[in-house]
């Protein structure tokens, strides 16, 4: 049997399964951690140009006052509010809680809509 | 690293269509998953047309009827009929499930019928197991004990007993484990969620005397902590267990095991 198996073929996987609630909100789980990483940057960037004042102080103000600037700010803000809403679903698994899968889809789309609304009042408060 | 897409060999093309007989009033279409080692060819998908008014509920009443009456060379696993064996685990209509258990009014539309994902495959719906089945192997699967064996069994009290509620009624079918994009990409070192929840089925059984050894042995970045509670595991059980929630509990002992 296994003298054979380098020749066999790989069963589809990803090109068959029927996309599922639970492994759709972690893999956004990923995407968001990935995306903050990379705004750990930008915030550097932004903090050092704010502490250097003058010319580059200016610079990012343009940048991210532009409606390129904002929209990737929102961006930014959403993956914020997921990871965090979603990481604190993480916390309540790892205590051995709210593993029924009825359980698991009421609090994924509860993380969704509370991730919706905190980005939606960050910018209300950011705007007002 | 993850391989998104399938190998060269592994690409399914399109294959052959078998029309239901004439007159047939209702029909429902089935694709399924081909593969032959010997032709050489690389996989494809065969679409039968069956006659549901003379056919059993369920899905593997099709697949013996296709087998049956229609091409002999469709090659499945399959047991008991009843879901207590675990044999005709399958990817049918995108998620895994029993064959035996799942009907086929379940299924809007045409029926897809696919091996367990991310399987090397012997042939058809045919995966090859001996890797999930050394696995299972490694958790050491039977009750170990330093103390003398007493002159009768060794009891346990009620409530010791129902901590295996849940757990000893699985099958080892490989649905859960072969859902989890975990086993998928890292299949080769994490153990996956069937062969975890096994282990925590004797972790928890009061009767054992290794739940150290266990829990050491499963204190590993890849045997233990792959496991990123996707759920798809316990989503997709079709004996309605919950092996994200064993995995969780393993994870808990550990912690108070180090702390």
């Amino acid at each position: 049997m296994s003298t054979t198996s380098d020749n066999r073929p790989l069963s589809p996987h990803l090109q068959v399964y029927r996309p599922q609630l639970t492994s759709f909100l972690s893999i956004v789980h990923r995407a968001t951690g990935i995306f903050l990483s990379l705004g750990s940057v930008l915030l550097a960037a932004w903090l050092i140009a704010l502490a250097t004042g003058g010319d580059a102080a200016d610079c990012m103000d343009r940048v991210l006052g532009s409606w390129f600037g904002k929209l990737a700010l929102l961006a930014w803000s959403y993956a914020l509010f997921y990871h965090l809403c979603n990481g604190i679903r993480h916390l309540v698994w790892d205590a051995g809680k709210g593993l029924e899968i009825k359980d698991v889809y009421t609090s994924g789309y509860i993380m969704v809509i509370a991730s919706l609304l905190l980005t939606a009042a960050a910018w209300a408060v950011a705007i007002l | 690293m993850a391989e998104f897409r399938l190998p060269k060999n592994s690409r399914v093309q399109k294959g052959k269509t078998f029309k239901a007989p004439e007159g047939a009033s209702n029909v429902k279409t089935f694709q399924v998953y081909r593969y032959d080692p010997d032709s050489g060819e690389n996989p494809r998908v065969d679409t039968y047309e069956v006659d549901m008014d003379n056919c059993g509920p369920m899905v593997l009443d099709a697949l013996i009827k296709i087998k049956n009456e229609v091409d002999p060379t469709l090659t499945f696993r399959r047991s008991c009929r009843e879901g207590i064996c675990g044999s005709c685990a399958m990817n049918i209509d995108g998620t895994n499930t029993l064959a035996c258990t799942k009907g086929c009014d379940e299924i809007k539309g045409d029926a897809k019928v696919y091996p367990l994902p991310h399987m090397p495959v012997v042939k058809d719906l045919v995966p090859d197991l001996t890797h999930f089945y050394a696995q299972y192997a490694s958790i050491e699967p039977w009750i170990k004990t330093d103390t003398p064996a007493p002159s009768r069994e060794r009891l346990q009290t009620k409530e010791d007993r129902s901590k295996l509620d849940g757990l000893y009624e699985c099958i080892l079918c490989a649905c859960c484990s072969t859902s989890c994009p975990s086993y998928w990409w890292n299949g080769d070192r994490y153990l996956g969620p069937a062969i975890l929840l096994q282990a925590y089925r004797w972790i928890v059984d009061s009767r054992d005397e290794a739940t150290g050894e266990r829990l050491d042995e499963l204190e590993d970045p890849f045997k233990l902590y792959r496991c990123h509670t996707i759920m798809n595991c316990t989503n997709t059980c079709p004996k309605g267990l919950n092996p994200g929630k064993a995995i969780a509990e393993t994870k808990k002992l550990l912690v108070e095991r180090q702390g």
